[in-house]
């Protein structure tokens, strides 16, 4: 029994009813809100101090039971890769939520109570081990995302928020239908004491839901218009946190539960996995705004991590968990580059509009220089260290598969200069005037953090991918290596 | 002598103190200065309510083994007990709801006498045990309800509705005897029990009756195709009255079908399942693709009503243990959620004196914030979003179908779901992302007008509704003890 996971997963909760209530100014709202973040980095700091990482098994884990009928319970607890999503989880969200009060959002109660609300469910996605208790968490992001993207969202909000809801929706709900199945048959719902399934149908239900969140080609449909249209930092949340949320059940849930399924899947998986890399990629080639190339890039991204993460084989898995805690620092860390970047200029980021930034501003360009660097890959990076081990892993797939991620990789490297060059480099464009800030304190301040993460997981990587698979939950065995 | 029967009047409190309220609210009506009728008859209306609902608790308490009342005519079990109890806590907000609905103050103590009255013939209607006092049950509260739903006569469409209601239920009614009638005829029986030793499967004149009691009572659960009367009446009562009529009728409706299917016609039990899921499917579909098209809130309501009785009856089809739980697991948020719901709509009636639209609601949920966040989260538990009863609700209902080895009534219950969506959330994005100033509406004037009391039924209701999602295993326990009076 230990309490550190609940709390990680209450705390932001009962912060956003203070804020909901307090009688506060929004500026003072939004302080609290970003205090009661950096608290929750602490709280996970703390959890990682208490962890041990010889284990391989379920750690600071409690358990209380829901309702016992039909085996349902509160299990919270982390994995040695579960403690590493909720690290990035919580060190995005913090950069989020102080983001939004640097930005001073309008209606600050309402922005900051939702956006402490999504960090606790998030966190609860990620530890829950209880499958109703996850599809719980997993529905509970939905609610404030919706109304996060709908109230603070661009021009087109509306739309956004019912293409959004209803690719959603139509996923998570065919997974509860698979969850009330599975955990029926099972006769109980807590994931480490379930067995497995050869029903290729429950594995679709999860499957499909999982797609669409991550988003895996063909099911991207509600990415474009969804990613353009929310607020910066709820589009960094959205690419950098939300979507590992799919990419996670598929590695909990859908890979260890359904063997069978699996194996009979793995090519079409591998096939959507790869159609997304390069589709993402090109179309982040042909994006007309920066936003544009980070959001495709991060299709691309996800159909990477799914090549490792159903490469059949402890390297693709021990690189896919690495690659998503990088690339949900780098997403989130472009993503709120971005927002300076249109609030700067007044645009929506618009290459045409843009040019030139670095002259003049250092700081701006060396941040951006560094996350865009980071992010296509390049040899030292832990981003390199990622792909090269879902490559690797891919590779014993069939060596087509690796082709495909290679050539990928001088894609990203492609479209991530040229939204490089068409922000800081070339002439300088209509929108950028002479009066246009560098990166302020504050900012720096923000996105510094999530770089030196970056750097030092480039230093380090295997603190994350060493023997990721071997911290194995039930049906994993598989993959020990 | 007269041989009298004996007669438990404990068993017989519930709905003996609301029918003792009407009296006394009747005689208010006559005796007491009109200034003071409003306050008295709510105070009068309101202890009859919780009276009732704390001799149901009592009656759940001292009830473990089923037995029956006054010649067989009435069963004293927690499955009826139970029922009562959510009943009356529905009728305890709705008095709260009520209380400053514009309404004529020499009407007003018959108000809350009727609402009393229907209370009484609701709580009567869950404890019957034969066809008569089924029937009795029945039509005691549909005649006070027809009344309510007719009562503000200035309210335009108040008597239409109130006559549509009639008609429609009259047909309901009607169906109901004459198929008690030919369960009769065949079994020569009229108590539940005795039906089943004395009928036999297959016998075609007792399908039909069963059919025809079957139907009659889904006119009262408003389970499509038997639910025309639904949006209509809804739409004209004064929303108290639909927020009464919403959770009370659905509560007693639906406990009554699953009695009288399981303990009447238990060797029929293969037939009325596949008709109680073809009836499920109908309302399903049939709710929440009619709540799509609407514009104004109390039809979007009166549609979410029916697909959730559609939700309820799976349960009813899955005629388990699992399912009987699952159905008074279910009932608690529901009705909290849509008294919660019309409690909302009323107050921005109050507010706007017009019909609440799905325009007109824009920008309320920043001017109200408290009533703003509450409707959030009765849309998101009707939706059975998590955080609300609603979740755990479809999750047992989906699991009782599942049990019975009916997936396919899950895939049908996920699709109504991802259909209804699109309007509860459509009444969350009119209340939050349009405001007032992009629409141009005219200013209501002044300050919305405080009402406590409906604030405070508000806040019941929504304390109703997320504590049930986390105080799942005491209620899940008081329904299984429940269910276990039904012979399943």
């Amino acid at each position: 029994m230990h309490w550190l996971t609940t709390i990680l997963i209450v705390l932001p909760a009962a912060g956003a009813l203070v804020v909901a209530v307090a009688p506060f100014t929004a500026y003072w709202l939004g302080s609290f809100a970003a205090l009661v973040s950096l608290i929750e980095v602490a709280v996970w700091i703390t959890a990682a101090s208490k962890f041990d990482f010889g284990s391989s098994a379920l750690q600071l884990d409690q358990r209380a039971s829901w309702f016992s009928d039909l085996g349902v319970s509160w299990h919270v607890g982390q994995y040695r890769f579960s403690l590493w999503f909720v690290g990035m989880t919580v060190v995005a969200m913090a950069a989020c939520t102080i983001y939004g009060w640097w930005v001073g959002r309008d209606r600050g109660r309402a922005y900051f109570a939702l956006m402490l609300l999504l960090t606790g469910a998030i966190v609860g996605v990620f530890t829950a081990q209880d499958l109703l208790l996850f599809y719980a968490f997993f529905e509970a992001m939905l609610i404030p995302l919706y109304v996060l993207i709908g109230v603070w969202g661009g021009s087109e909000r509306l739309r956004a928020t019912i293409t959004f809801v209803v690719y959603t929706v139509v996923g998570s709900l065919l997974m509860l239908a698979a969850i009330v199945v599975f955990g029926l048959q099972q006769g109980t719902f807590d994931m480490t004491r379930m067995g497995t399934s050869s029903s290729t149908w429950l594995f679709l239900g999860f499957v499909v839901a999982f797609a669409i969140k991550s988003p895996l080609f063909p099911l991207h449909g509600w990415l474009p218009i969804t990613y353009r249209e929310s607020p910066a930092e709820v589009s960094a949340v959205l690419s950098g946190i939300v979507g590992k949320a799919g990419l996670y059940g598929l590695l909990r849930i859908a890979i260890p539960f359904f063997p069978q399924p699996v194996h009979d899947w793995r090519v079409v998986l591998l096939v959507l996995g790869s159609i997304s890399l390069v589709y993402g990629s090109l179309l982040a080639f042909r994006a007309p705004d920066f936003r544009g190339v980070v959001m495709y890039s991060s299709l691309a991204q996800a159909g990477l991590i799914v090549l490792g993460l159903f490469a059949n084989n402890s390297l693709g898995i021990d690189g896919a968990v690495l690659q998503i805690v990088n690339h949900a620092l780098v997403s989130t860390a472009l993503f709120l580059l971005a927002g300076m970047i249109e609030r700067r200029t007044g645009t929506r980021g618009e290459f045409a509009l843009l040019g030139g930034m670095a002259r003049g501003r250092p700081a701006l360009a060396t941040v951006v220089m560094t996350v865009g660097i980071i992010s296509l890959a390049v040899p030292l990076s832990t981003t390199f260290a990622g792909e090269f081990l879902i490559l690797a892993g891919v590779f014993q797939q069939g060596w087509g598969w690796a082709v495909v991620g290679a050539v990928a990789i001088v894609l990203a490297a492609m479209y991530m200069l040229r939204a490089i060059s068409g922000v800081l480099h070339q002439n300088v464009g209509p929108a950028v005037s002479e009066h246009a800030l560098d990166l302020r304190v504050g900012e720096l301040a923000i996105v510094v953090p999530l770089v030196l993460c970056l750097v030092g997981l480039s230093a380090w990587p295997n603190l994350v991918s060493g023997h990721a698979t071997s911290s194995a939950p039930a049906g994993w065995t598989a993959y020990a290596p | 002598v007269i041989h009298k029967p004996h007669v438990d009047w404990f068993a017989l409190a519930p709905s003996l103190s609301l029918l003792a309220a009407a009296g006394l609210l009747l005689m208010v009506a006559v005796l007491v200065p009109r200034g003071a009728r409003r306050p008295l008859g709510a105070l009068l209306a309101f202890a009859g309510f919780v009276a009732s609902g704390i001799w149901a608790a009592f009656l759940d308490d001292r009830s473990p083994h089923a037995a029956t009342l006054v010649h067989d005519a009435m069963w004293r079990d927690r499955w009826g007990a139970l029922a009562q109890v959510i009943l009356a806590g529905s009728g305890a907000v709705a008095v709260l709801v009520s209380y400053s609905e514009r309404m004529r103050d020499e009407h007003v103590a018959e108000y809350y006498a009727l609402l009393t009255a229907a209370g009484a013939g609701m709580a009567f209607f869950v404890q019957a045990s034969n066809l008569m006092t089924l029937f009795l049950g029945l039509e005691w509260f549909s005649i006070a309800l027809y009344v309510l739903t007719a009562i503000d006569i200035d309210l335009i469409g108040s008597l239409e509705a109130g006559l549509k209601y009639l008609v429609v239920g009259a047909v309901g009614s009607a169906t109901l005897l004459f198929g008690s009638g030919l369960v009769y005829g065949i079994t020569g029986q009229l108590a539940f029990d005795k039906i089943a030793v004395a009928g036999h499967a297959h016998d075609a004149m007792l399908v039909v009756g069963l059919a025809m009691v079957i139907a009659g009572l889904a006119f009262k659960s408003s389970a499509a195709p038997f639910h025309m009367w639904t949006p209509d009446a809804y739409q004209g009562a004064p929303t108290p009255v639909t927020a009464f009529m919403a959770s009370g009728t659905k509560i007693a409706a639906l406990v009554v079908t699953y009695r009288v299917l399981v303990t009447a016609f238990p060797h029929d039990q293969h037939l009325w399942r596949w008709a109680i899921a073809g009836i499920a499917c109908a309302s399903l579909a049939w709710g929440n693709i009619g709540a799509l098209v609407q514009r104004n809130v109390k039809r979007i309501l009166a549609y979410s009503s029916v697909s959730h009785a559609g939700f309820m009856l799976i349960a009813v089809a899955a005629a388990n243990q699992l399912g009987a739980r699952a159905l008074l697991y279910y009932l608690i948020p529901y009705s909290a959620m849509s008294l919660g719901a019309f409690a909302v709509v009323a107050a921005r009636e109050r507010e706007l004196q017009v019909p609440v639209t799905l325009r007109n609601l824009a920008g309320f949920g920043w001017e109200r914030p408290f009533l703003g966040v509450s409707m959030w989260v009765f849309m998101l538990g009707m939706l059975g979003f998590p955080l609300t009863g609603g979740f755990i609700g479809k999750f047992y209902v989906f699991a009782a179908a599942y049990r019975h080895g009916w997936w396919w009534l899950i895939v049908v219950g996920v699709v109504a779901t991802m259909i209804s969506a699109y309007y509860y959330l459509g009444i969350v994005r009119a209340m939050y992302f349009r405001d007032t100033a992009e629409l141009q509406l005219a200013p209501a004037g002044g300050s919305p007008p405080h009402d406590p009391l409906l604030t405070f039924g508000v806040a019941v209701a929504l304390v109703v509704t997320v504590g049930s999602f986390f105080a799942v295993q005491p209620l899940i326990d008081v329904a299984r003890s429940a269910a276990r009076a039904l012979p399943l």
